[in-house]
């Protein structure tokens, strides 16, 4: 029996899970990163679509976990952790952090590597190896995961296309 | 945000009319530069997600070329000139008289680029300082800056200063039209003035609406 295949989509400042066969994508990143979490033998993937470093940086009254590195991080593990992945054999990979244009104020400009940073130390906290990465540069990125081979597909305008 | 309770409909029209006055100059400018019929649309005032801000200007994986700049002094915000990359090719092949000029090529001749800065900065100004007169409000705005690629890639960088205060963000879209002389119109640019939340309060005041 063969499964439809659908892809999922992740806005920014959001996240979702998917089982194997469904992939999941989020389109036109930027500063933002893409952060996915997976698990190899169950065939279970997350994905969130990082905006912001850190959830103090949040001036409104409600949170929205997905937006912040730290805050969306954990709130990923979890919600796999509930679709039955097993914590202990999450890898991530992340794309992202592009720097799209040369000026702005000093501490939005560096919004891309501050992103990248703090998911980096969110992921080290948790314990959570990264075993793929393509960050930085100044290319905006649409990225899609397939849990099946647990290949993350990155296309990019201004520099190919590429599989980690 | 506590400022979006008190943002009424009569709020969003101040701003509408702010989008007028702005737009209705860079156009202006436009039509002058490129010795065309531009058009202006009226303009669009809505309260929107950043998913929403991305499907305004094409969706978030459409090309274009964007040109971005903040807005700093008595306001604050980030401004965008958007064009889908078809259209961007045609208004600085005419501008710098070469058409074989193309923002596809890798690298992008640097004769264009600068025609492209050139054009941000010339609409951008003659939309900031319509807006300054109307408002009696300073606004400086930085130097335009040039982006080739993905609009959810560019456009979400004029929405990390908003994203700290809410997941919504107050857009005064502009279009503009370019008329053909066969009656059709073409291109389909964007102007999107992006106040700071914290602006919002600053442009009602001077206007007596608040």
């Amino acid at each position: 029996m063969t499964a439809l295949k659908t892809v999922v989509r992740v806005g920014i400042a959001d996240m979702n899970v998917v089982k194997s066969p469904d992939c999941i994508r989020t389109s036109g990143l930027g500063s933002c990163v893409g952060v996915v979490l997976y698990d190899e033998v169950r065939k279970i993937a997350g994905l969130l679509h990082v905006m912001l470093p850190d959830s103090k940086l949040g001036k409104s009254d409600q949170l929205n976990v997905a937006k912040f590195a730290d805050t969306g991080i954990y709130a990923l593990m979890e919600a796999l952790k509930a679709e039955g992945a097993r914590p202990m054999s999450l890898k991530a990979k992340i794309a992202g952090g592009a720097q799209m244009f040369q000026f702005g104020s000093n501490d939005t400009i560096r919004i891309g590597p501050r992103n990248v940073e703090a998911v980096k130390n969110e992921l080290k906290r948790l314990s959570i190896p990264i075993v793929g990465e393509d960050t930085g540069g100044s290319s905006g990125r649409t990225i899609e995961f397939d849990p099946e081979t647990s290949k993350l597909n990155i296309r990019t305008v201004n520099a190919g296309t590429k599989d980690i | 945000m506590s400022s979006d309770n008190q943002i009424t409909d009569m709020h969003l029209d101040v701003l509408k009319e702010i989008g007028n006055i702005g737009a209705a100059h860079a156009a202006t400018s436009l039509s002058q530069l490129l010795d065309r019929k531009i058009e202006m649309l009226v303009p669009n005032v809505r309260l929107v997600s950043f998913d929403e801000m991305f499907e305004l200007a094409g969706g978030p994986e459409k090309i274009v070329a964007g040109i971005f700049l903040r807005i700093e002094g008595d306001l604050s915000g980030s401004m965008f000139f958007v064009l889908p990359i078809e259209s961007a090719n045609e208004f600085i092949q005419r501008m710098i008289g070469d058409p074989s000029f193309d923002f596809g090529a890798n690298p992008i001749p640097e004769m264009g680029v600068s025609a492209m800065q050139e054009l941000g900065n010339i609409l951008s100004g003659s939309y900031l300082s319509s807006l300054s007169d109307f408002t009696k409000l300073n606004i400086y705005p930085t130097v335009p800056s040039l982006s080739v690629d993905m609009v959810g890639a560019i456009v979400s960088f004029g929405l990390i200063e908003v994203s700290h205060y809410s997941d919504e963000v107050i857009v005064i879209d502009t279009r503009i039209n370019e008329d053909n002389e066969d009656g059709s119109s073409s291109v389909d640019g964007h102007f999107f003035l992006l106040p700071d939340p914290p602006s919002y309060i600053t442009i009602f005041r001077s206007l007596g609406v608040m």
